[in-house]
């Protein structure tokens, strides 16, 4: 697998760019990861959903879907949309630093 | 006396009761079994009734036929379960029944009221908006296609999961058979939108089947999470506002959980009940166990899963009521006949970890089956899946598949 410098520190990510290992991220990297897929700057809004996908996966293992972010977080799904632009599963779980949802079959 | 509980007789309640009545001893086991209808329903079956290869007949058997002596069926509505006091509230005399094991297979069910648009006020539904997810849906789109003389027609995916993962394809590679046959198929323009993105979740498969879309000139719209249908101007409407315009759309809705597992604490944002992965053992309660479409779990929703999974469980129950370790690890195998139109089906084959491979099932090299290929044979696999079904997988016998996926005779 692959490495990329993000914020000074050497992190190991899969095909995609998704962090392979989540226990590497840290609240500080977000910043860095969002501007790298185009979101320039984290609202409350923004760090409210990062962190609910953090303690969501600390507890069950899975990135959450969006239906469960916005179920748990009260954050509508068409809100969603709007804070991580068109692919919004994909975008929240980059820059939270956790493996790609898996689309479930 | 000790008895066992099981909500919902479906295709995997129904198998659950007769392994149980095989295995434990009458002497100390009481089986109870509750279900709100009389009524089995053969869902893969919807699939053929639009295209009048079915009828309704042809899907629905009486449930009590299905359940051996000895097992207490009871038709009711369940309102509520209550895992700490180890108790189900029934609706049928107000009644309360005690468990002291309890299995959840209560299914998963289309919500066509999830997506504004789909329903009024009233509940009805657009003329020219249709679903085979219901047995009555799948009668009106028959009559509606009967009539209809072309144009766009649209299936659409609302929301990941649903059940049998596979059956919007085969519904559209149909739809193109189905058309030709009527000698219509060129004023019929074909459309597959799906929240995906590709044909299919696996890459392997969703390659393969993407292929044969195109080769059956059906357009494909992918990465497309639906919002809303605007009824008046027959548009799909995305979150990112992306549009489709459709004449006819068939959707297979929101798929969710029976509302009494929300309701009773005992599920996710979809009422599907978080269970261990390969011993479906309920995350809070040792004591409670999820099988079927009611669990929510990494693989296919669809009653091949509910097969091996009820298997593998079989196996594990009879072994925790005495007190050993669960062995047989469920690896969420999953097996589909895809019914791709002209005769002619695939087969894929696939668990948590390996994706659907090319190669022959069930035995190596001989087949009969093609694994990711279209075939004659498969479609006779398909077609005889339902004389299976009702006299050898919901009584619970022996199937001549291993409930475990195996890599023989697969390529990788
Ligand atoms: C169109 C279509 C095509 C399909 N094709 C295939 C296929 O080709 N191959 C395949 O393997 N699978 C297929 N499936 C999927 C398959 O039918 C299901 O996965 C399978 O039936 C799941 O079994 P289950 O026991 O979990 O749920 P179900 O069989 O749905 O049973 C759930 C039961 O619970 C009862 N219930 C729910 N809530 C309550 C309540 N509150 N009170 C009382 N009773 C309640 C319901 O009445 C129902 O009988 C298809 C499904 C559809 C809709």
């Amino acid at each position: 697998m692959a490495t990329e410098l993000i914020a000074g520190r050497e992190i190991t990510v899969d095909e995609e760019g998704f962090f392979a290992d989540p226990s590497q991220w840290s609240e500080d990297m977000a910043e860095e990861l969002a501007k790298a897929i185009g979101i320039d700057e984290l609202t409350e809004d923004h760090w409210k959903v990062i962190r609910f996908l953090r303690k969501d996966f600390e507890e069950t293992g899975e990135t959450a879907t969006i239906r469960r972010v916005s179920t748990m977080t009260g954050i509508s799904t068409k809100q969603l949309y709007q804070l991580f632009p068109k692919k919004p599963a994909k975008k929240m779980a980059y820059i939270a630093g956790l493996p790609k949802p898996t689309g479930c079959v | 006396m000790k008895r066992l509980l099981v909500l919902g007789a479906g295709t995997a309640g129904t198998m659950v009761v007769n392994k149980m009545s095989h295995h434990l001893d009458p002497n100390e086991w009481e089986i109870t079994i509750v279900d709100q209808e009389e009524t089995h329903y053969y869902q893969p079956g919807f699939l053929f009734i639009p295209f009048g290869i079915y009828g309704r007949n042809d899907v629905i058997k009486p449930r009590r036929d299905y359940i051996p002596t000895g097992v207490d069926l009871i038709v009711s509505e369940i309102e509520l379960i209550e895992p700490e006091n180890n108790r189900v509230k029934i609706a049928k005399g107000d009644r309360w029944l005690d468990y002291d094991y309890l299995v959840i297979a209560t299914g998963t069910h289309p919500r066509l009221d999830e997506t504004p648009g789909l329903v009024d006020e009233d509940g009805k539904i657009p003329d020219n908006v249709h679903t085979f997810y219901t047995l009555d849906g799948a009668v009106r789109l028959e009559k509606f296609l009967r009539k209809w003389e072309g144009g766009k027609l649209v299936l659409n995916i609302m929301e990941m999961p649903f059940k049998c993962p596979v059956a919007p394809l085969e519904f559209i590679f149909l739809a193109d058979w189905w058309f030709t046959e009527q000698g219509i198929r060129d004023k019929v323009d074909l459309t597959f939108v799906t929240p995906l993105p590709g044909a299919f979740t696996k890459p392997i498969a969703a390659r393969e089947l993407g292929g044969i879309l195109e080769e059956k000139n059906i357009s494909l719209v992918t990465d497309f999470m639906a919002e809303r249908v605007d009824p008046d101007r027959n548009t799909l409407v995305a979150f990112d506002e992306e549009e489709v315009p459709y004449d006819v759309l068939v959707t297979v809705p929101v798929n969710m959980g029976a509302d009494v597992i929300g309701r009773s604490g005992l599920g996710d944002e979809l009422n599907h009940v978080p269970v261990d992965k390969h011993t479906f053992v309920h995350a809070k309660y040792p004591n409670i166990f999820a099988l079927g479409d009611a669990a929510a779990l990494p693989t296919s929703k669809a009653g091949s899963v509910a097969h091996f999974a009820v298997e593998t469980w079989t196996e594990n129950f009879l072994r925790y009521i005495d007190g050993l370790d669960m062995k047989e690890a469920f690896d969420g195998h999953a097996n589909c006949f895809i019914e791709s139109g002209f005769g002619k089906g695939l087969l894929i084959d696939f668990n948590y970890d390996t994706e659907p491979l090319p190669g022959k099932y069930p035995l190596p090299g001989v087949g009969p089956f093609s694994l990711l290929r279209e075939s004659e044979m498969n479609h006779w696999g398909k077609m005889l899946f339902r004389w299976m079904y009702w006299n050898i997988l919901l009584k619970g016998k022996e199937m001549p598949v291993t409930s475990y996926m195996t890599m023989a005779g697969k390529w990788s």
